[in-house]
């Protein structure tokens, strides 16, 4: 299988990345790891003229602890990366273990964060957790940065909110509350399967009380989704199993699922009510996990 | 060192650029035009043809090979991508032109048949056992869970992996 003829460069400062993103526009496209652009390119779905490697960007690739801040992870940190980061590891083992079960190991080590937002996918494993956590976006541009909540990034399947010349450089996990949080996926193999469903979950407890749930769903919808009612079914409450599955319950019917090949749309609501449940009684249980 | 390439800035284009890297420990220099993927770069022009494509998409593992260190599919990779990297092939397993202790494992439990997927599944084995030389059944699977094989059946490379490490881990030569 080929690829289409394209003008590559491979920028060694970011700042040559945006100017080379503003120049070309539309036109051009990031490489990241590859494993979705190479792929659609070989498919003829995408045919950019131009292709801006980061692969010259190392700094982008680091996951480290900024005090104030949060967990800041470089966009261009792999799959592996996130799975074996010793930092991720003691502060949110959920993100990592969410990397660790994605793909197979050849895509996991190539494979980006960026790239994983970037695309859009309804599917893709990384949102969710990270949008339970709170978590922020930063993109650099011709024109400057800004940063925003991951969870507005989105706007359809395979759109976003970033403009042609903006570059995802950081994803942050703020210091937070939360006393737990996992991410649980249903897929049709346990490797190399896209997500039938997702969901992801951080919980806020005091004692038995939950002061705070957020629940993110992914597959659920043409973009990953905040279960709001069924968060405000367990704010402020006194955890019990069938309050878990009212919760369940209440997230099956607030999201939009379609059909495809993977799963029909009643198959994929019923996956979310007990993905939801099991998710909540997890980070209940056992913390960020 | 990593070398720069020459494109950095603004004379990129669809003209071919040099690629140097280290495949199997010899230095390799090329140019290469930027559409060629590393698993075109070596079947086509270093000629090692251990280098598979199966589907040429990411799903089988077939052109597996080793990039600074880690198990990557060579058919979703541009050779450019490979500046400055450390490539293993399976032409590079042997020692002296012996099969190594990890090949002569899978011939022993018959983990191949038409051996197709096997240098794939070879290299996400030597990846594994370069970082992991003591790994359970979970790990070695979830190693080659990216390498598909359809006709051997998994449980004899399975086998075969978990042999090899052991001879390794007693002190064998790769």
């Amino acid at each position: 299988m080929y690829l289409p003829d394209f003008e590559y460069y491979q920028p060694n400062s970011l700042a040559e990345a945006c100017r080379l993103m503003a120049k070309f526009g539309p036109r051009a496209r990031i490489l990241a790891g590859g494993t979705d652009l190479l792929h659609k390119m070989k498919h003829g779905q995408l045919e950019p003229e131009v292709i801006v490697s980061l692969n010259g960007l190392e700094r982008l690739r680091e996951i480290t602890y900024q005090k104030g801040v949060g967990v800041v992870i470089g966009a261009r940190a792999t799959h592996n990366d996130i799975a074996g980061s010793a930092l991720l590891q003691e502060k949110y083992r959920s993100v990592c273990e969410a990397a660790h079960h994605m793909a197979n190991n050849q895509i996991r080590n190539v494979g980006t964060l960026g790239g994983n937002i970037v695309n859009a996918v309804p599917s893709a494993d990384l949102p969710p957790i990270l949008i339970a956590l709170g978590a922020s976006v930063k993109l650099a541009g011709s024109q400057g940065r800004r940063v925003l909540p991951l969870e507005e990034f989105f706007t359809g399947v395979h759109s976003s909110v970033i403009e042609p010349d903006e570059i995802l450089t950081e994803v942050i996990i703020p210091d937070q509350p939360s006393t737990g949080s996992t991410y649980i996926r249903f897929g049709l193999r346990r490797s190399g399967a896209l997500a039938v469903v997702g969901a992801a979950v951080a919980v806020t407890m005091e004692g038995e009380t939950c002061r705070e749930a957020r629940i993110a769903l992914g597959a659920a919808a043409p973009v990953p989704m905040r279960a709001r009612q069924a968060e405000a079914v367990l704010k402020n409450q006194v955890i019990t199993p069938d309050l878990l599955e009212e919760a369940g319950v209440c997230a099956a019917r607030e999201c939009s699922p379609r059909s495809s090949i993977r799963g029909s749309e009643e198959y994929r609501r019923d996956l979310v009510r007990v993905l939801t449940r099991r998710a909540l009684q997890k980070a209940i249980k056992e913390g960020h996990v | 060192m990593r070398e720069q390439p020459s494109n950095t800035g603004e004379t990129g284009g669809t003209d071919r650029v040099r690629l140097s890297c280290v495949v199997n420990g010899e230095k390799v220099s090329a140019l290469v035009e930027p559409h060629l993927t590393l698993l075109s770069f070596l079947r086509q022009e270093l000629k090692l043809l251990g280098v598979k494509e199966g589907c040429g998409e990411g799903e089988c593992g077939a052109c597996t090979v080793i990039m600074n260190g880690n198990a990557v599919n060579s058919c979703l990779t541009l050779a450019l991508e490979a500046e400055g990297a450390r490539i293993l092939t399976v032409e590079g397993l042997s020692n002296g032109g012996g099969l190594s202790a990890l090949q002569e494992e899978f011939v022993k439990h018959d983990a191949l048949q038409c051996g197709f997927c096997t240098p794939g599944m070879l290299m996400s084995a030597r990846a594994l056992l370069d970082r992991n030389p003591d790994p359970g059944t979970e790990e070695i699977k979830e190693a080659v869970a990216g390498n598909l094989c359809r006709c051997t059946g998994y449980y004899p490379i399975l086998e075969a992996i978990t042999a090899a490490a052991k001879r390794e881990r007693e002190g064998e030569q790769r």
